[in-house]
């Protein structure tokens, strides 16, 4: 049997990188993936993924459910389960490239879905709302079936195996996306499993993340008071949710979530002008138990932007660079120069500085 | 000198080659090739390109120069030898290093010179050009670092939580050091002539190799960090 976190620790780092265009450019996948390889020493090739937005531009208005199945009984459990509550509008498995680098994949399949309106209002609650709790009803009740993202015109693919390798495999040069984010696997506490690879992802919220959350069981208690489940075992999940949980929920700026995870210390609060320190007071008093400590660095996607942020210590390395309408962020600028070579204003955020790019209206 | 292009080279494969030369080395399309210079003692190596992490890692004496950037922990551990960068270093260089030197043109990142000490006839010395991140010093045993400030960004010198944990060595900071808060356990002040003394040697080497006017860099203030005593953590865990 798989051992999970909490069975088993296996002691060890991570990359990510990402890129975004500002004119909503869409660019094929081949170069994010170039991009993990100066960064190869990061990963074990237990796990890696990528989060393309604005690859499915004639499928924009379904739900795309990108989906992991371990036999074909999980699979028709699902189908049955989606069937009550959406319109399957397409349903296909998700073309990959077989090399001999990946092996042992699941069932990968992905679903264009169409919320059924009688549904919705049968349960009371708003769309996306709806169509999150499909997801971790999935997650959660039906064994062998995992939601690897859910989002509109946005998907996850991810798999055990080095990124470039994982990259190849999805054949992610034949995708464009104006937004890209990378994740290079080296598990820290937890085996690699097809469901542990990063990006994490609920609606069209994905995570990548290198680091370790040593507040993982303060901040699961917290969230999963709110109806979420931590079922994929690994400690990044919890960051997908709290950001579902900040920012559709609670409405939440982006900044106002950076303040919450990555909170300044109290001495540094005391130090801001009035206004501020009285808005981080509120913030670090009402979320408490979302302060997320221990080492990170992570990339949140987002429908139409991103937002990267480090712990508060800056424990974790991340550098940040720009061209024209482009912006680059990375664990290492080597991974920057394989994207452009001719990037500026090459830099690294202050730990828990947010730094958020958004595509201009219109554009995505 | 021999010229090797770092791609299509792994790591290892790059560093056996500049090992098992004869001569001095330039390494060009340096892309994030990590460990480079490792332990060595005898060669001159410049790089043309992004050098990756841990560069000059256990450097024994040979001496390093970077065109441009450089990433994480520049000179870790390093025992003897020179680290000369052009552009900015990332998060902690001279990480844990013993001796020898590391001049920086640019910027750092957070944590420069962790845990750096001094060892025997060794001390360490690290001037960053620019300003650098939070934890400058963390933990520092021994040693010298001298921050200039020369950044024209309008950022402050030095981040958050300078000098934390400092137990031995000196900190130098270019300028009064204002809106900066240090520890309590060490102390801040003008640094007298004598202070400014014991540095400007480097000082002046820093300025010659980067062109910058030596006379326009010491006729600042400078502000000396030092921990209140030479082992102000001695009742902490147990007495010894």
């Amino acid at each position: 049997m798989l051992l999970k976190e909490g069975q088993v620790r296996i002691p060890s780092g991570c990359a990510v990188s990402a890129v975004i265009s500002r004119e909503g450019e869409l660019m094929s996948g081949e170069k994010i993936v170039a991009s993990m390889v100066p960064m190869h020493e990061r990963s074990n090739g237990l796990g890696g993924g990528f989060a393309g937005y604005g690859i499915y531009p004639d499928m924009a208005d379904f739900y795309a459910f990108h989906m992991f199945f371990t036999d074909k009984e999980s699979k028709k459990a699902c189908e049955y389960f989606l069937k009550e509550g959406f319109e399957i509008v397409k349903a296909e498995p998700i073309p990959v490239r077989k090399i001999p680098s990946i092996t042992d994949e699941p069932l990968i399949f992905r679903y264009f879905l169409s919320p059924l309106r009688s549904r919705i209002a049968d349960a009371q609650v708003d769309e996306r709302e709806f169509v999150a709790r499909a997801a971790m009803y999935i997650n959660v009740r039906i064994s062998g079936a995992y939601v690897v993202s859910g989002g509109k015109n946005m998907g996850v693919f991810k798999a055990v195996g080095f990124p470039e390798d994982v990259g190849e495999f999805y054949r992610l040069d034949e995708y464009g996306a104006y937004c890209w984010t990378a994740h290079g696997r080296y598990p820290t506490n937890t085996p690699g499993w097809w469901g542990g690879a990063h990006p994490f992802s609920l609606l069209d919220y994905t995570v990548v993340h290198n680091g370790e959350i040593s507040s993982y069981d303060a901040n699961r208690r917290y969230i999963e008071a709110y109806g979420y489940k931590c079922t994929l075992q690994t400690d990044t999940e919890v960051f997908t949710y709290i950001a579902d949980y900040l920012l559709r929920r609670k409405r939440l700026t982006l900044e106002e979530t950076a303040s919450v995870i990555a909170a300044p210390f109290w001495t540094t609060i005391e130090s801001r002008p009035l206004e501020e320190r009285e808005r981080l007071t509120y913030l670090r008093n009402i979320f408490s138990g979302l302060l997320v400590t221990g080492p990170f660095s992570i990339i949140l996607g987002f429908d139409g932007g991103l937002m990267a942020l480090n712990d508060r210590l800056k424990l974790r390395s991340m550098v940040v660079a720009e061209k024209d309408d482009k912006v680059f962020i990375a664990s290492e600028e080597a991974a920057i120069r394989v994207l452009e070579p001719d990037a500026v204003n090459v830099r690294a955020p202050e730990g828990g500085e947010p730094v958020i790019v958004r595509v201009k209206e219109g554009k995505y | 000198m021999i010229i090797l292009n770092a791609r299509a080279t792994d790591n290892a494969a790059l560093n056996e080659r500049v090992r098992a030369a004869k001569e001095d080395c330039e390494i060009v399309g340096c892309i994030g090739e990590r460990f480079i210079g490792a332990g060595l003692s005898d060669k001159t190596i410049n790089i043309k390109g992004i050098p990756g992490n841990a560069l000059g890692a256990y450097l024994n004496g040979a001496k390093i120069f970077v065109d441009g950037n450089a990433q994480d922990a520049v000179g870790d551990t390093m025992n003897e030898g020179e680290i000369i960068v052009r552009g900015n270093a990332g998060d902690a260089p001279g990480y844990a290093m013993r001796g020898g030197k590391i001049y920086i043109k640019g910027n750092a990142g957070y944590r420069a010179g962790i845990h750096m000490k001094e060892y025997r006839g060794k001390s360490p010395v690290i001037i960053i050009g620019g300003r650098c991140g939070s934890f400058l010093g963390e933990y520092q045993a021994g040693g010298l670092i001298v921050v200039l400030g020369l950044n024209k960004d309008g950022k402050r010198i030095v981040g958050n939580f300078p000098c934390a944990g400092m137990h031995g060595g000196k900190v130098l900071l270019r300028g009064n050091a204002d809106g900066v808060v240090f520890p309590d356990k060490v102390t801040a002040r003008a640094a007298t002539s004598d202070d400014v003394d014991y540095a400007k040697p480097h000082i002046q080497e820093f300025c010659r190799i980067f062109g910058l006017d030596e006379r326009e860099v010491l006729s600042s203030p400078f502000t000396l960090v030092t921990p209140d005593s030479a082992n102000p953590y001695k009742r902490m865990y147990v007495e010894n």
